[in-house]
């Protein structure tokens, strides 16, 4: 099986995203290959090798989204190389290019998708619907190449299969009128410690830390006691508390932290879809009947007003 | 400026949802309602027409048995009229064959500058819908916008990314899917949900647009219970909780 990848980068370093994919795609066998679009190819060709892609197809941006100039590089090619299976992380990007995608090369896509399974010649996908309650197993009945969106978090990433990846640069791609959009700036928007992604602590707060103010000394403060990350429900994310990144759940990311601390989190479906895979869960919720304790490891019912500032003096304290 | 909004009338959500003998999202019984992805969609849709001086914001939407609630919802709101496409040939249709019902239906509500949807539904988050039909008509897809200015024949947006935002640029006519939370939807009033009642919905087939149907290419093979996951201890604070939390931390060496 030919699986390639749609490599996304940070810093000139593949995403880990990408290298969760990469991983899987080992494990499945076969050649594996990436398309990467962007201008520092060789750099992130380097990372990708580490973990065992043979081949990276460059692509210029051309000032373009790198979704859409991707999609369009990569239909241009699939005649000519023939991959089995095409993997895009669950992310901005990664959706823009296999919708796109989708569509030049008329295929299903199945998104969202959380396992991938290889059995020969069939290839199939599995997702959580009904907030992670139950797990559906689709799988690829068409033409290939397959398209398949893996939310982030879903592999493990670990290095192996180490080679040196080849880079073979892409000519200009024809991304038609979906080329005219064009990035005019970047924002980058601070941040300390580590990715909330990343991160083997995360404390998140909800609607009951009961208004903006209270988000830097409960949630932040916390967090970086902890040398964690702090995130959020979409309850205070829509209300404009904290910025969309933070955002835990079915619309934000998947955490799989060794602690996830719930703050005033009531524990809907779609919030805790994004964090059940916790090693360990602690909620404080005021509330002895909210949801997420259902889910936690050690469940205090008490009002985090007062449990928190509590907690952060006792661990000041320890040093 | 005409808008065209891409409406999804989902189950209420606060009904739980269930699967059909056939895997399906069931979609009969729980009364349908406009998703509220798509409310923000409408809200920035009239804005952008209401500023623009001229045009309307015309509805499209797929939606099985007729079901026009939910459009009645985004009409309530001063959406100007609808397409709707309903057919029973169209039951588990994939994001692409979706897509190609919307382009074409896209094209049928005639004179749109710009197409708007939400960035996934709520029911089925795919997630791929706007790019796949802004691919499908030929335009470009400026996608997760925050925020969306009309000007000169161009539609800029500020695109959510990973690590904040990007300024993205495009001609018109194009395709923009907007995030959750960018604009606070009007509730409709009194009146608007009166004259909703009359606005016009044009109502088609598959056929009717061109587009076939069937085979989708995927096939749903298992559906199986997640593994539930055991809750632990569950304590009453009494003023000392958070030494529990201390002692748990120390244990997973945290700190
Ligand atoms: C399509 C869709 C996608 C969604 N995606 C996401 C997603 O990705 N992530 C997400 O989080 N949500 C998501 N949601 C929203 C989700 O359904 C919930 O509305 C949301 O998670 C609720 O956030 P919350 O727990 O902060 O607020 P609430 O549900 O309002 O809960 C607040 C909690 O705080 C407790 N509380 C109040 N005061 C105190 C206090 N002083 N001390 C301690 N506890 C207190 C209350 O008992 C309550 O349990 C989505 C919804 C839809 C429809
Ligand atoms: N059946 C539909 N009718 C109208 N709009 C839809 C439909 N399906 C998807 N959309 C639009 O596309 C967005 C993304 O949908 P999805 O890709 O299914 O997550 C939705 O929020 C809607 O704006």
């Amino acid at each position: 099986m030919k699986i390639w990848v749609f490599a996304e980068s940070e810093n000139s370093n593949p995403t880990t995203a990408t290298l969760e994919m990469v991983t899987k795609a080992r494990e499945l066998g076969g050649t594996i290959e990436a398309v990467y679009v962007g201008t520092d190819a060789d750099a992130v060709a380097t990372g990708l090798g580490e973990y065992g892609v043979s081949k990276v197809h460059a692509v210029d941006p051309q000032g373009g989204l790198v979704g859409v100039v991707g999609a369009a590089a990569i239909a241009g090619m699939v005649d000519a190389e023939a991959p089995d299976l095409i993997l895009f992380a669950q992310t901005y990007d990664g959706r823009d290019a296999i919708a796109r995608l989708s569509a030049r090369l008329d295929r299903t896509v199945l998104t969202n998708g959380m396992s991938l399974a290889v059995d020969g010649d069939s290839v199939t996908v599995g997702t959580a619907v009904f907030g992670g309650t139950l797990l559906v197993d689709a799988k690829f009945t068409g033409e290939k190449p397959y398209l398949a969106a893996i939310r982030p978090k879903s592999f493990a990433a670990e290095p192996g299969g180490a080679t040196t990846a080849s880079v073979a640069q892409v000519g200009t791609v024809d991304a038609g009128r979906g080329g005219e959009a064009k990035v005019l700036e970047r924002h980058v928007e601070e941040r300390e410690g580590p990715k909330l992604e990343e991160a083997a602590v995360v404390v998140s707060g909800g609607r009951g830390i009961g208004e903006e103010a209270n988000y830097g000394p409960l949630v932040d403060s916390l967090a970086n006691l902890l040398s964690g990350a702090s995130g959020a429900s979409r309850a205070i994310v829509d209300a404009g508390w904290v910025p969309y990144s933070k955002q835990v759940g079915q619309t934000g990311k998947t955490v799989k932290p060794k602690v996830y601390i719930a703050l005033g989190i009531s524990g809907a479906t779609q919030h805790m879809v994004g964090m059940k895979g916790s090693d360990n869960i602690i909620a404080i919720n005021k509330d002895g009947e909210a949801p997420i304790f259902s889910v936690a490891d050690l469940g205090i019912v008490g009002d985090v007003t007062k449990v928190v500032p509590q907690l952060i003096e006792a661990i000041k304290a320890k040093g | 400026m005409n808008v065209v909004v891409c409406v999804k009338q989902i189950p209420d959500p606060a009904v739980p949802g269930e699967l059909t003998s056939d895997h399906r999202l069931k979609r009969d019984g729980a009364k349908a309602i406009l998703d509220e992805s798509d409310s923000y969609g409408v809200e920035m849709a009239l804005q952008l027409v209401d500023k623009a001086g001229s045009g309307e914001v015309i509805l499209v939407s797929m939606a099985p048995n007729g079901e026009v609630s939910g459009l009645r919802q985004a009409l309530a709101m001063g959406a100007a009229r609808a397409v709707l496409v309903s057919d029973d040939a169209l039951a588990g249709a994939d994001a692409l064959t979706t897509s190609k019902i919307l382009a074409k239906a896209v094209e049928r509500a005639g004179g749109a500058d710009l197409v708007l949807a939400a960035t996934e539904s709520s029911d089925g988050y795919t997630g791929t819908v706007p790019a796949q039909v802004a691919e499908l008509l030929g335009w470009p897809s400026l996608t997760f916008a925050k925020q969306v200015d009309i000007a000169d024949g161009k539609v800029t947006i500020q695109r959510q990314t990973e690590a904040g935002y990007d300024v993205v640029e495009a001609s018109l006519p194009a395709v923009v899917s907007v995030t959750a939370g960018v604009v606070e939807p009007r509730y409709p009033s009194f009146k608007g949900i009166m004259a909703a009642k009359s606005k016009p919905v044009d109502q088609v087939t598959a056929s009717d647009l061109g587009v076939a149907t069937g085979a989708t290419g995927q096939e749903i093979t298992a559906v199986t219970q997640a593994p539930e996951r055991q809750a632990g201890e569950k304590i009453e604070d009494d003023g000392t909780g958070f030494e529990r939390v201390v002692a748990f931390l120390e244990d997973l060496k945290v700190i």
